[in-house]
């Protein structure tokens, strides 16, 4: 994980436990983040079958969800993140 | 319940009631414990209020804790909403007894890419599930989900699993679900849920809405297949269920003043029977008001609960108008004995009205109800769901041994007997009250029509109102045919003035006949008078001629013996006389 910058992409991965579409969203995320934000984002991943209460809280219904904190507004994308064009109009990154 | 007349080693499917008024009984019990019901309706039909009435019951009665996934409501919004049913939603919630999460999903906030599946969801209620232990629990309305996502394969996938967690898991719940066109669901929920499922519906028919419930099919389990309409007010829901009560009441041998001595005694002089159903049908001013505030003084007097459902009067109205026929009904009102349900019939639907008094009758445990007017129930509903109306009503009365008075407002002649409800075959005695008009003046008239198991009367009688209150008199019957009122006071008076000529006539001629007598015994005396005179003379005469045959004896004696010298030529002269 990289460290927080003010104009950086704060994001929360829920997953739940080792499934492979967890494992693939994960890999997935890291990739496109390398890709277009290098240096400018942080990465949090919450397994919600550690802690189950999170998914109230934060409306979690899909698995995998990845949601943007930072920049505002909230964002979320659901799914493996294998399509990263999506992932990237979700995430309001222009492609570089 | 019915189900424990099956021997125990049967496996019965376990039923958690609801709680909810009336469906437990046409349900046998309530929704099959450990398994998913589908509720389904159109928009509006109460399938949130029904589905948390099924989880607070449960809380509060049953001791078993829910957990409502709400995809429609905020939980603040719910626990608002269902305060209007007087439900206490966040003291359970704080109790640990309930907890509510709302899943929040909005297409248009989320982007979709690659593979997902709704292990969230899953782990949320696993979550809500374990952290209260909950029984119960409500999905409303999960077909939101379509909404908010667009992997339709993967929603139904998920759908199926979850409906095979909830049952594995345990947990009785309710599934809700919108109606769809020509199916039960728009998204054919019904495919995954196939246990139990109750259809609710909320028709408009006359501008009155009407709630309906209907059980589609409920596997493994008996359950009542009709339409039956329910109502939503502030106690929670109540479903009417016809067939409830049945056909099984009990019949009371015992008997119960109709609160008119005079009827009663038209009645085998013991009055109806204890939980029978009479109807009083009439004409505007009959009397039929006044008949039942009779009845409802003859209950309080015994002491026992009467509730009056006024439908066209206030009871303010009804005391002070009955005061006028010497009742004072004020008194039982202070006494708790006599209450007074007043309500315009058009304030409500029918089955609200029904249920109010359900409910009243329930509370307040009269031991007899009068229902003034019925016919007033008539422009709120339909004439069938008035009369099936009026059949619950009957019905659940009777099974709790409720003496009932109906009163009928009738249009035009009575003498065509039926009822525009149709509701004559329901009652066990019918009263007609006819208002006759004759010679100028309209006199009323009681008629017992029926009354079951009673050898009653089938005189017509003259219905009077009193100060003294009702009071029936025999009509005249006569010659002059049947009359009432003016006439039948003028017949009696007629007959009361020729009654007095008769006698008169009648102790004339007896004058006359003694005075006859008198003079005839008078001749008879004057007559005997005469005869003792004539009597006399004829004596006198007699002695007169005895007195003179011995004078002349005597006398011839003495010539005889002055003549003894001449004997000889005396006695010759003597032969020659």
């Amino acid at each position: 994980m990289s460290d927080v910058t003010d104009s950086g992409y704060n994001l929360r991965l829920y997953v739940a436990g080792q499934t492979p579409k967890s494992v693939a969203a994960i890999a997935n995320l890291k990739k496109i983040c390398e890709t277009h934000l290098p240096g400018r984002y942080n990465i949090t991943i919450i397994d919600l079958m550690k802690d189950p209460a999170l998914a109230q809280r934060d409306q979690i219904v899909a698995i995998p969800t990845l949601i943007r904190h930072l920049p505002e507004p909230l964002k979320r994308i659901i799914g493996d993140l294998s399509n990263a064009e999506k992932v990237l109009v979700g995430l309001d990154i222009a492609p570089s | 319940m019915k189900a424990d007349v099956r021997p125990a080693e049967l496996p019965t499917i376990a039923k958690a009631p609801t709680g909810i008024q009336g469906l437990d009984e046409i349900t046998y019990g309530g929704l099959p414990k450990g398994r998913p019901t589908l509720l389904c309706g159109a928009a509006g039909c109460g399938k949130t209020l029904f589905a948390m009435s099924f989880l607070y019951n449960g809380a509060v009665e049953y001791n078993e804790p829910g957990v409502l996934i709400a995809f429609e409501e905020q939980a603040g919004d719910l626990i608002k909403n269902v305060g209007s049913l007087n439900y206490d939603v966040q003291k359970l919630i704080d109790q640990k007894k309930l907890f509510i999460d709302h899943v929040h999903i909005e297409r248009n906030e989320i982007e979709e890419s690659g593979a997902y599946d709704l292990e969230g969801l899953f782990i949320r209620l696993g979550f809500a599930i374990d952290s209260i232990g909950a029984k119960r629990v409500v999905v409303d309305t999960i077909e939101t989900l379509f909404g908010g996502l667009s992997d339709i394969a993967v929603l139904r996938a998920e759908l199926r699993r979850l409906f095979e967690w909830l049952k594995e898991k345990g947990v009785t719940a309710i599934i809700t679900g919108e109606r769809g066109d020509g199916a039960l669901t728009r998204h054919g929920l019904e495919e995954y849920v196939s246990d139990c499922v109750i259809l609710l519906d909320n028709r408009v028919s006359d501008q009155l809405a009407t709630r309906r419930l209907r059980i589609v099919k409920y596997r493994g389990s008996a359950h009542g297949t009709n339409e039956y309409p329910f109502i939503i007010d502030e106690e929670g829901i109540t479903v009417m269920p016809v067939t409830s009560a049945g056909l099984a009441h009990d019949a009371s041998t015992e008997r119960v003043s109709s609160g008119i001595p005079d009827l009663d005694v038209m009645l085998e002089g013991k009055g109806f029977y204890r939980g029978s159903s009479t109807l009083i049908s009439g004409m505007a001013g009959s009397g039929k008001s006044t008949t039942g505030a009779h009845f409802a003084d003859s209950v309080c007097a015994r002491g026992e609960r009467c509730i009056y459902f006024a439908m066209e009067e206030s009871p303010q109205q009804i005391i002070r108008n009955m005061h006028a026929v010497g009742l004072d009904l004020q008194r039982w009102v202070d006494k708790g004995l006599l209450r007074f349900s007043a309500r315009r019939p058009s304030l409500y639907g029918l089955e609200t009205h029904l249920a109010s008094m359900h409910r009243e009758v329930e509370l307040f445990e009269p031991s007899s109800v009068v229902i003034d007017p019925l016919s007033a129930l008539l422009g709120t509903g339909l004439v069938g769901d008035v009369h099936s109306m009026v059949l619950r009503l009957v019905d659940f009365l009777k099974s709790r041994a409720v003496t009932a008075l109906f009163t009928n407002l009738t249009h035009g002649k009575m003498e065509n007997a039926t009822t525009e409800i149709h509701i004559s075959s329901l009652m066990d005695t019918w009263l007609l009250l006819y208002n006759r008009e004759s010679n100028g003046e309209h006199n009323r008239e009681l008629y017992l029509l029926k009354a079951r198991g009673i050898a009653h009367s089938n005189q017509v009688r003259e219905f009077l109102i009193t100060r003294d209150g009702i009071k029936l008199r025999d009509v005249y019957v006569g010659p002059e045919g049947v009359l009432t009122g003016s006439a039948r006071m003028q017949q009696e008076a007629r007959e009361k003035a020729s009654e007095l000529l008769r006698q008169q006539e009648g102790e004339r001629r007896k004058r006359e006949l003694d005075r006859k007598r008198r003079e005839i015994a008078t001749q008879i005396e004057m007559l005997q008078a005469q005869l003792a005179g004539e009597t006399a003379e004829a004596n006198l005469l007699g002695q007169e001629s005895d007195a003179r045959e011995e004078r002349l004896t005597a006398d011839r004696a003495d010539l005889t013996a002055n003549r003894g010298s001449y004997r000889t030529h005396n006695k010759k002269k003597g032969s020659n006389q």
